[in-house]
């Protein structure tokens, strides 16, 4: 066990320090660089936030979706076999079912703002409350 | 020339010296940014004579990063991109006058000069700002008129180029796609939704396409389309390629319904290529092609991280595109199996 702060409020400080107190002090590239590192470093927060639960998810459907067992690159590395060999295709509604959600991880991590993807969102939450 | 002291611009201006009638000298020199593949420097050469506003002709020089060119596979040399804008604008497209094609004796490498024209050429700009209201609902119907008369250019415009039909493309992006060794498979199922449908088509039905026809590479005005720029990807192919490139939502920059370069729909853009006598519109070739578009810049993320972890280039920014596959990953399963093409 670790001791606090935790690698998630270390992170938010620094990213935090970078936008509030870095950025205005600089100019041109620098301060461009400087928002392109603090954002790097929020992505960083929200896969330490989401992807271990996500992955161990991820990881559970591959091996339902393949009925195989290895891991996580490996399984991943079987099923783009299968979907470019077309053993499994767009047809199979547990297969999309899997992609979509893996994807919306992926950008819930690296880019939430994308509006590909905030559209995505607003579908699924018109979806439930249907 | 008042540049002496650094020796950079005491080459360009003794190349600019013998190329432009009438140069007594250079000033002005900056770097612009962008262009992460190729440097970009503005500057005027002050001129005697009829040449240039007020005496300084406002010239841009495009080189290979450092002068070295590296010969990337798919991009043309600078050289050949040098003739392809000739041909175009020889053809009557808005792209910048060449005025010289650097020779090795002027010390600067790979690279040209060409007019500067004035214009914005940042996406957020262009869609956001008051200044180009007016111009955002023409933008689409004049990208349309551009490329139908791009596409009127056949493979003998300029000789050389590569033929490259979708077939040919699709297995350029695969190679490159296995080469970075990470499984993506949103991108193995729209590699197989592509070969499924790949197109038919005669080597007469290929022209000559940008292959890069998006922001970035035009300079906007008030009123529109100003200039077509970066041909390095010029090649000879589906014209189609040309008219879903645009619309690859990464170019929408959050503007998501207005699927042209986030600035029009896709009808305009259509409707503006007939009337300028392009060939009648193939929509269902065109989302194929869009949904390539998509991948190809999926795995051209994929290729920025490649270059972050070779060491080539380790700046954050670059690493930070990697994590940017992802978007292209919910345009295709939007485009395959969703409501993506409206």
């Amino acid at each position: 066990m670790q001791d606090q702060p935790s690698a998630i409020e270390i992170l938010a400080a620094v990213a935090d320090f970078l936008r509030q107190h870095a950025m205005p002090q600089l100019q041109g590239h620098t301060a461009f660089h400087a928002r392109v590192a603090a954002n790097a470093l929020d992505i960083v927060r929200r896969e330490l936030e989401i992807a271990p639960q996500a992955n161990a998810e991820e990881h559970q459907r591959l091996r339902t979706l393949l009925g195989a067992d290895g891991s996580l690159e490996a399984l991943n590395e079987a099923l783009c076999e299968q979907l470019e060999n077309g053993t499994l295709t767009a047809q199979n509604p547990d297969l999309v079912a899997h992609l979509r959600r893996t994807t919306m991880t992926k950008l819930a991590i690296d880019q939430p703002a994308y509006s590909a993807y905030r559209r995505a969102l607003a579908e699924d939450k018109a979806a439930t409350s249907e | 020339m008042g540049t002496d002291a650094d020796p950079f611009a005491g080459l360009v201006g003794k190349a600019i010296a013998g190329a432009i009638p009438g140069a007594t000298g250079i000033a002005n020199l900056k770097r612009l940014s962008g262009g992460a593949n190729k440097e970009t420097w503005s500057f005027d050469v002050r001129c005697d004579g009829a040449q240039g506003k007020n005496g300084l002709l406002p010239l841009v020089l495009r080189r290979a990063p450092r002068g070295v060119d590296v010969g990337r596979s798919n991009l043309l040399s600078l050289e050949r991109e040098a003739a392809v804008v000739q041909a175009a604008a020889g053809a009557g497209l808005p792209a910048p006058r060449v005025r010289y094609v650097l020779q090795p004796d002027d010390g600067l490498g790979h690279g040209f000069f060409m007019d500067r024209i004035e214009g914005e050429t940042l996406a957020r700009r262009i869609l956001r700002d008051e200044a180009f209201a007016a111009a955002r609902p023409l933008l689409a119907g004049q990208c349309g008129a551009i490329l139908a008369r791009l596409h009127r250019l056949t493979a003998s415009a300029v000789p050389g180029l590569r033929v490259a039909p979708i077939l040919t493309e699709l297995g350029n992006v695969r190679t490159l796609y296995r080469s970075y060794r990470h499984p993506h498979p949103v991108f193995a199922l729209a590699f197989r939704w592509l070969a499924e449908r790949a197109p038919a088509y005669a080597q007469t039905d290929l022209v000559l396409v940008h292959g890069d026809f998006r922001h970035g590479n035009l300079i906007i005005g008030p009123e529109g389309v100003r200039a077509v720029l970066d041909w390095e990807g010029a090649h000879i192919g589906d014209p189609m390629e040309d008219l879903a490139w645009i619309s690859v939502n990464s170019w929408r920059f959050g503007n998501i319904d207005q699927p042209v370069g986030g600035f029009g729909q896709r009808e305009d853009l259509f409707a503006g290529y007939e009337a300028a006598g392009g060939r009648t519109v193939d929509r269902d070739r065109v989302r194929f092609w869009e949904v390539y578009g998509t991948l190809r810049w999926g795995i051209g993320c994929m290729g920025m991280y490649a270059t972050f972890a070779s060491g080539a280039d380790r700046s954050v920014e670059r690493a930070a595109i990697g994590r940017r596959a992802s978007e292209t990953e919910i345009d295709l399963l939007a485009l395959i199996t969703g409501k993506g093409w409206a």
